[in-house]
């Protein structure tokens, strides 16, 4: 057969999901824009109906801590974005992370995961996980035969970012997805530097996806929310690690989770356990907000890919800096690896290490007058902080080596301003730096 | 539950509940290459209200063993062995798409055996388009991709899943590759292609039938569908607006509520 003969697809493309999907106007009142559900619950139409959504035999809603229409536009776009077959999204990338943890594992259960991630992610499995009974070994990302090293009879998952945070690591993916099928047991990624328009991590062989939608997803920096995405692959019927997703669920009368809803069977337990025991939700206003946000998401990760690689040349020929870590850095040790699992553009984290050390750092920082000094990251303007005495101050001085950091560390996220007033701007910062003294202008 | 057909071990989900031999049958057929889960908008409320129910996964599909069926009437006479197997004398079908053949041919075989037969998205015939089952033959997730786009109607493509959170066409999509695409859709394409006796075997339907169609249904058009219903002596039809041919999931309260109505009065529940 030729190829002119085989029809093409006519399902949506990224960018027209970006604006339309998980939406229908004609009902929702002809609304062109997703409505704001604000409401805490949902008329039954009578006993029987109160009893079939409460008893998952049909779909709706019943309480706003458990599903939400608004939010629900939300998480069907983000799923379409990714090629996932379902999404839950919560009031954080925090809480869905918890979520994603709890719906996989059980007290005396163990977690591989990446030791270069958020701080609070950091503190999350080091030291919080361990109250519930879950323990967790850490391997820096480019160690791939560290994670099967470290897989154990009880572990149940594998975590990391696909792009440490902050130093700007890779995990190499495929064979890190490889090594936890051979396992038998999924491989969870926060995407939140990615978005899916970066990466789609499900094509790499990544079960679950996590995000923090408050970065780059929304982009405004004006509302927190979290999602958790699944690809539908992951067979939890394979072996017997996963009993909770296979064996008859007391909570819903003995329904098995696997067996009733096989692709989507994660995200349905996430939904009808997690959100219901522990109640994360997400606000309708924050989703909206963030829906706002993904309408836009293309052509923002494009501004601000193009400005993070001119800040990245900008940098490396600067006399102050002393190196620059970024993926698109011909000499950064992954920068092959992020041509393949980054094809649309490496993203708009840099980290660079300032002549001077940390008091050069602290100089720069306080003296930078367009860039915002604050805990946040993927926000439309140009954010910089000093991880060690900010996003990872809670960490000692030997986990702050385990996790790639060092006091003369600048986490940058490039902003889509005119890519020449943020130039100016780090001049101010850099000119400072010589001059340690000066008083702080926050 | 898992049970034993021709010597090969079969899965249906049982809508959640466990399987009473004491409450009337119903047996649901899924479509080409897809899988029990396509029902679970109707399956668990029919177990939970008066009925045993099974969800089948046909042969070589889903979690059921073996290989696929090779002829619609192989699989006609399959179901039929699934009422014996598992201790019935009677039951009543619901069948979506592909199903629906498999129901009609069934149905005219054992006209005693089914008590109500509800068709959905179902045809007399249903032709193949070459390419597609061509790429489906050559195991070319092209065929997947192609019958999602055709299987959902213009307002499945955007979403708008009845289940908050699920996104129609990636989820059917992977259930269409939870096997070897060949081997599955392949197959039941052929198989479809291959079926010319639908039209005979709806003359000799006599048990109360309902065809649920709709109106942007592209792979089993509503005319299609009433030239089938048209065949079949007291025949009810009902058309879904804006909805494709996966409505049972585009517009599964809907389906629900008109199968619901039709089963109850033809075949009514157990009363305990």
């Amino acid at each position: 057969m030729s190829d002119k003969k085989i029809p093409k697809p006519k399902t949506y493309k990224f960018d027209t999901l970006s604006l339309h999907a998980g939406y229908q106007p004609h009902k929702n009142a002809g609304s062109r824009q997703v409505p704001i559900y604000q409401t805490t619950s949902y008329l039954f139409d009578d006993v029987d109906h109160a009893a079939a959504l409460f008893n998952l035999e049909r779909g709706g809603h019943i309480y706003s801590r458990i599903s939400n229409p608004t939010v629900g536009v939300l998480e069907e776009r983000v799923a379409s974005l990714e090629g996932g077959t379902a999404a839950l999204a919560t009031s954080s990338g925090m809480s869905a992370i918890f979520l994603t943890v709890m719906t996989l594992c059980e007290a005396g259960d163990h977690l591989v995961v990446s030791s270069q991630l958020y701080g609070g992610t950091v503190n999350l499995f080091r030291l919080t996980l361990p109250k519930f009974g879950i323990k967790c070994t850490f391997v820096k990302p480019r160690d791939t035969g560290g994670f099967k090293k470290a897989i154990q009879k009880n572990t149940k998952g594998i975590f990391g970012e696909l792009v440490g945070n902050p130093g700007n690591e890779l995990m190499n993916m495929p064979e890190i997805a490889k090594i936890a099928h051979d396992a038998g047991i999924p491989l969870m990624v926060d995407a939140t530097y990615q978005t899916p328009y970066l990466c789609k991590p499900f094509e790499h062989g990544v079960d679950i996806v996590i995000h923090s939608l408050t970065k780059w997803m929304a982009g405004h920096g004006s509302s927190m929310a979290g999602i958790l995405v699944e690809c539908g692959k992951f067979d939890w019927m394979q072996n017997d690690k996963f009993t909770t997703m296979t064996k008859p669920y007391e909570g819903y009368h003995g329904l098995s989770f696997a067996e009733e809803f096989g692709p989507t069977a994660f995200t349905m337990k996430a939904r009808a356990e997690g959100m219901r025991d522990f109640g994360p939700c997400l606000s309708p206003q924050n989703a909206w907000n963030v829906l706002q946000g993904i309408e836009t998401l293309s052509v923002r990760m494009i501004k601000h890919c193009s400005n993070a690689e001119e800040m990245v040349k900008y940098l490396l020929e600067h006399k102050s800096v002393a190196w620059v870590s970024h993926p698109s850095v011909p000499d950064h040790p992954d920068h092959e690896l992020a041509k393949k699992l980054l094809p649309n553009g490496r993203g708009s984290m840099i980290a660079f290490g300032i002549r001077g050390g940390k008091d050069a750092a602290v100089a720069f920082i306080n003296n930078v007058k367009l860039a915002s000094h604050l805990a946040n990251v993927g926000d439309t303007r140009t954010l910089v902080i000093h991880p060690a005495s900010g996003t990872h101050s809670q960490m000692d001085e030997a986990t702050l080596k385990f996790a790639g950091l060092s006091h003369d560390m600048i986490r940058l996220s490039v902003g889509i301003e005119d890519i020449e007033d943020i130039k100016n701007d780090f001049e101010i910062g850099f000119r400072a730096t010589k001059k340690p003294t000066l008083v702080s202008n926050q | 539950m898992k049970f034993k057909v021709n010597n090969q071990e079969i899965f249906a989900s049982t809508g959640g509940r466990q399987f009473d031999k004491n409450k009337p049958l119903i047996i649901f057929i899924h479509g080409s290459g897809l899988t029990h889960m396509t029902w679970v908008l109707q399956t668990r409320y029919f177990a939970f209200h008066g009925y045993s129910v099974l969800a089948i996964d046909m042969p070589g599909h889903g979690l059921s063993g073996g290989e696929s069926l090779k002829s619609i009437e192989d699989m006609a006479e399959w179901v039929s062995s699934v009422i014996d197997v598992v201790g019935y004398k009677e039951a009543s079908l619901v069948g979506h798409s592909q199903g629906c053949l498999v129901t009609i041919e069934c149905v005219s075989r054992y006209p005693n055996k089914i008590k109500t037969m509800s068709l959905m998205g179902g045809a007399g015939a249903i032709p193949m388009n070459p390419e597609l089952l061509s790429l489906a033959e050559n195991n070319d997730p092209k065929a997947v991709n192609l019958m999602m786009d055709w299987a959902h109607g213009p307002a499945g493509h955007f979403g708008g899943h009845p289940v908050p959170g699920l996104y129609h066409i990636n989820t059917g999509s992977m259930l269409a590759q939870s096997r070897n695409i060949k081997d599955t859709l392949g197959v039941d394409f052929r198989a479809c292609d291959n079926y010319k006796n639908g039209f005979e075997a709806a003359k000799k339907i006599k048990i109360p039938t309902l065809s649920i169609l709709a109106t942007d249904d592209k792979m089993c058009p509503v005319k299609e569908g009433k030239k089938l219903a048209d065949l079949i002596e007291g025949s009810k039809v009902d058309i879904i607006d804006n909805c494709g041919h996966m409505m049972l999931l585009e517009e599964a309260d809907r389906v629900l509520k008109v199968l619901k109505k039709f089963i109850t009065k033809n075949y009514p529940p157990a009363t305990k």
